[in-house]
């Protein structure tokens, strides 16, 4: 261990300790009255963190023997998980304050999930792996049964942790087999052995596994199921906090075993790995049909993304995983400034999650009802918006990989998609009369969807350099 | 000027944004103001788009007013015009005036009615003369959104159907055309229309489902394009989409679809299905000259039997869009100029076919044909209107609809005699139900009570026919105005078809 090891984890030493610090201090201060400030910190702390680590660039560095991977993929990935916990944070500060749900823990487990997920995305081994997407795993099932006196938000809790035990216990049993098999741990190591035209069946036992543990995690198609109910049991900000860092983060975590370890077998996974996004888009976009709960809706949403994000990995190149970061990025904003409308739906005081009550919101509201017109076509991938060129990117690496086929079903499932998103815009501009909702106050959420709206046609015109950032990351990671 | 084109596209979404922005509240005075800033600002880009009209050079193949910028993710920003896209932009440009000035007397929301329209010219416009497949994608398929609120909000009783219908129905053809767009990327590392116009894409057979496929890639992108072409424009039998459409979208919404959107799928046919994948429209040319046969006789018939005025015109846009179809893809030179010629001569007449029901509905609120008769009692200088764009859509020598429909026809011939023979019968159709209608709604005593207080057109609508009048004549008795625009560059495109057929087909013999 060397010095230049401790560089290169400080964002999260960094974070940990402040994690601790933070709930050290209102612990033995004023305790649930210094959570709003606690949380905006933790924001602040966050937006820092991004751009130090946005900005510390360099070169690739793996610390610790090869446990800890510091390139620029996990640089960016990093970056849009640390942006995307701030915005999350951000938005959700004033709903749950007005429903005194804001403890002080709320921001301290945030951070602790974000350093796991800060771990994962570099991890080298198999071990940092499995540290990474615990420490994430158990902050996400204190969060979602966070509101104690719900039942929902018990069972989401529940629910989660069962099902989340269980896919960690197939992971855990692909590790093993991968160890046993490889003779290492080490993803460099599992490279070595897994070379081209000789992975021995238990290895790819082994891959297997861990590609079903890594599924569940990034909620695709057949390892869906406790989607829709943790999403609609949890509070609706923790709900936004799922629906975007830990996707992210999963996503990263899924190309770096996919490339680092099996990098050289590519051929042995993205099969797999095609199946289940297909699958998985189909299966949200016909799910999401029959829904009206808005919450589920984005659940079986992201199901959907989560497919089209797996089908740029599916592509197995360069160009695939730079696709799929610039998909992760464009999703995560989508979301926030979706969650951020949804946190803000209000009849008399109560959260309200029925689209139907979204009845002629434009009446009410007309720049927040086109700042969600332009969000949910962007979901639903129609141009202008940036959602179509994130698919774009998608199955522009899945055509040049050969997959015409995966890229043809990708966009009919889209098609279907758009029915519901749609549905929404229908609701909103030329629905029945209806009660109307509350008419929405200042506030940050309101703000977030104006935001996310007018950047889902800004950053048509000037991407910011993240497609950019989104290749070197690719580079880095596929070698 | 070097950007002309930019400005006469961007313009009217400038004055969308303007009246976004800075027009607020709505009572009669910021209703009026919208309108008239909508009005204004359609007609200036008419105005400068006829510089553009002015400087266009038709003896240059090439094209022309090329503007080229950096975009995202190393697509380009590129537009330009040929002798197929100009017209269109200019028909475009004519048209929208008149589109906005029809509904000056919507009630409901008229600045977001207005910012809507300025919308979608922009989007239209682009379409037209984008020359980067991915701004083409995006110009074309954005179309659809504010089309969608137009027939949504604005639109009749059952508009939600409707809506979702025109919307799902046509992107779906669309996102093939995407899956299609791009593998041409892929196999040609570009994205630029005029480096892929140039482009060889493969022929030679490849194995779909364990069938050879002729043609190969071109055929699979010929479909996928041909998918999205033909729901647009609308072909037999993905055309049910248009009369819903068409019945619940408000009468501008109507006009638009009609006059101009229709003709995207034309257009497309022109720009990418022929001259990129020449042996593949080589191949799917008879399919497509059946088709449209089949849709000319066939959506004649269904149009006969219709009770609905709106319903009716719209299956004789379908039947008068087989016309364009068969032109295009009989692969000569007077199919194609008078396929070019049929689209710009149909958006005269249909849109004033449209407004003609819009009239009589504005007045008596129904498009039911049983509730009229007799109008012209009343009603002289519409009877004579209404008679006049019946007779031009039947194909009246001396007015533009005979021309298109002349032109098409030879073409047909000498590609085939029986499809040629089959279309022709439809004009005899289209006469029989323009007419028919006509008897039904202007002729005959006024019997019905409802109608025995109805007005005659006032001068805002007599000043909107007129020049739809005017260029349907001037384009029936001086049809030389579109063709030699249009000549060089058909010519142009089939020369190269020409030459890419031979070739290939030496190429391919297995696969014949």
């Amino acid at each position: 261990m060397t010095s230049a090891d401790f560089s290169a984890v400080l964002p999260e030493v960094l974070l940990a300790l402040y994690a601790m610090a933070g709930l050290l201090f209102a612990v033995y201060t004023s305790k649930d009255k210094a959570a709003p400030l606690l949380t905006w910190v933790t924001a602040g702390v966050f937006v820092v963190l991004a751009g130090i680590i946005a900005l510390s660039g360099g070169a690739d560095t793996v610390a610790f023997n090869g446990l800890f991977i510091e390139d620029a993929f996990a640089r960016f990935a990093k970056v849009t998980i640390l942006l995307s916990g701030a915005g999350v944070l951000a938005i959700s500060v004033a709903y749950l304050e007005k429903r005194d749900l804001l403890r002080f823990e709320y921001p301290v487990i945030v951070a602790l999930a974000t350093v796991g997920m800060m771990i994962m995305v570099s991890a080298g081994n198999l071990m940092t792996l499995y540290m990474g997407l615990e420490l994430m795993s158990l902050s996400l099932y204190i969060i979602a049964s966070f509101r104690r006196d719900s039942v929902k938000s018990t069972e989401a809790g529940l629910k989660y942790f069962v099902l989340g035990a269980l896919s960690s216990g197939l992971l855990l049993y692909g590790c093993s087999l991968t160890y046993g098999f490889a003779g290492t741990t080490d993803f460099a190591g599992i490279a070595s052995v897994a070379t081209e035209g000789e992975i021995s069946t238990g290895l790819l036992f082994g891959l297997v596994f861990v590609i079903t543990g890594l599924a569940f995690k990034v909620s695709a198609v057949p390892f869906h199921m406790w989607t829709p109910d943790v999403y609609e049991g949890a509070p609706t900000p923790v709900t936004a906090f799922f629906a975007t860092a830990p996707k992210v983060a999963a996503m990263g975590l899924f190309a770096r075993v996919m490339f680092d370890a099996f990098g050289n077998v590519t051929d042995q996974w993205t099969q797999v790995v095609g199946v289940i996004a297909v699958a998985s888009m189909f299966l949200g976009a016909f799910a999401a049909i029959g829904q009206y709960n808005i919450k589920r809706l984005m659940a079986y949403s992201s199901i959907v993304h989560m497919g089209f994000a797996l089908l740029g990995l599916a592509a197995g190149t360069e160009a695939g995983v730079s696709a799929m970061l610039i998909y992760m990025a464009i999703y995560v904003t989508m979301n926030i400034g979706t969650f951020a409308f949804i946190l803000t739906m209000e009849r008399d005081g109560q959260p309200i999650v029925d689209i139907r009550a979204l009845n002629l919101y434009w009446r009410n509201d007309l720049g927040r009802a086109l700042a969600v017109m332009a969000l949910m076509l962007s979901l639903a991938g129609v141009p202008p918006f940036l959602g179509f060129f994130g698919k774009f990117a998608v199955l522009e690496a899945s055509v040049n990989a050969g997959h015409i086929w995966l890229a043809t079903l990708g966009v009919i499932a889209s098609v279907v998609g758009a029915y519901y998103y749609l549905r929404i815009v229908y609701y909103m501009f030329f629905g029945a009369e209806t009660e109307a909702l509350d008419k929405p106050q200042r506030s940050v959420a309101a703000l977030a969807t104006l935001i996310g709206g007018a950047l889902m046609l800004i950053a048509v015109i000037n991407l910011f350099g993240v497609g950019d950032m989104a290749a070197t990351a690719a580079e880095s990671l596929v070698r | 000027m070097d950007n002309l084109l930019s400005i006469i596209t961007f313009l009217p979404a400038i004055a969308a944004l303007i009246l976004a922005i800075f027009l607020r509240g709505d009572d009669a005075a910021a209703q009026l103001g919208a309108k008239r800033l909508a009005l204004f600002a359609t007609l200036a880009t008419f105005v400068v788009s006829l510089f553009l009209i002015a400087q266009y050079d038709s003896s240059n193949t090439g094209f022309q007013f090329v503007e080229q910028a950096e975009w995202i993710m190393g697509f380009q920003y590129k537009m330009g015009v040929d002798g197929i896209s100009v017209l269109f932009v200019m028909l475009t440009t004519f048209l929208m005036p008149l589109v906005i000035w029809s509904a000056w007397d919507v009630k409901l929301r008229v600045k977001e009615y207005m910012i809507a329209f300025l919308l979608l010219e922009t989007l239209m416009l682009g379409v037209f003369s984008a020359l980067d497949l991915v701004l083409f994608y995006v110009f074309f398929e954005a179309g659809l959104i504010p089309m969608f609120l137009i027939i949504g909000i604005w639109g009749g009783v059952n508009r939600i159907y409707a809506t979702f219908k025109f919307f799902l129905y046509t992107f779906l053809g669309s996102v093939l055309m995407l899956v299609a767009m791009i593998a041409m990327y892929v196999d040609a590392g570009t994205t630029d229309i005029v480096t892929l116009l140039a482009h060889d894409f493969s022929t030679s057979p490849i194995t779909v489902l364990g069938m050879s496929l002729t043609g190969g890639m071109q055929s699979l992108a010929f479909l996928a394009f041909f998918a999205s072409f033909a729901v647009k424009m609308p072909m037999w039998p993905v055309h049910t989409w248009l009369p819903d459409a068409h019945v619940q979208a408000p009468t501008a919404g109507s006009v638009v679809l009609a006059a101009i959107l229709l003709k995207m799928g034309g257009y497309g046919f022109l720009r990418f299905s022929l001259p990129m994948f020449p042996m593949a429209s080589e191949i799917f040319a008879p399919m497509v000259l059946w088709l449209s046969a089949i849709a000319i006789v066939y959506t004649s018939l269904v149009a006969l039997v219709q009770e609905d005025m709106k319903k009716l015109i719209a299956y004789s846009s379908v039947a008068h869009m087989g016309y364009v179809t068969a032109g295009i893809f009989s692969l000569n030179q007077q199919g194609l100029d008078g396929a070019i010629f049929q689209m710009i001569s149909h958006g005269f007449i249909s849109g004033a076919l449209f407004l003609c029901v819009g009239v009589i509905y504005d007045r008596m609120h129904t498009r039911e044909i049983d509730a009229y008769g007799g109008l012209v009692n009343r009603m002289p200088k519409y009877a004579l209107i209404f008679m006049f764009f019946t007779m031009a859509n039947v194909g009246l020598p001396g007015t533009s609809g005979f021309v298109g429909e002349f032109l098409t026809l030879m073409g047909m011939f000498q590609a085939n005699t029986w499809v040629a023979a089959i279309a022709t019968s439809g004009v005899i159709f289209s006469a029989a139900y323009g007419l028919w209608l006509y008897r039904r709604v202007v002729m005959g005593d006024l019997i019905k009570e409802s109608l025995k207080a109805i007005t005659d057109l006032s001068l805002r609508e007599k000043a909107i026919f007129a020049p739809l009048v005017a260029m349907t004549i001037l384009l029936g008795v001086y049809p030389s105005l579109v063709t030699d625009v249009t000549g060089p560059a058909v010519a142009n495109l089939l020369e190269n078809h020409a030459a890419a057929v031979p070739a290939d087909l030496a190429a391919a013999p297995a696969a014949h």
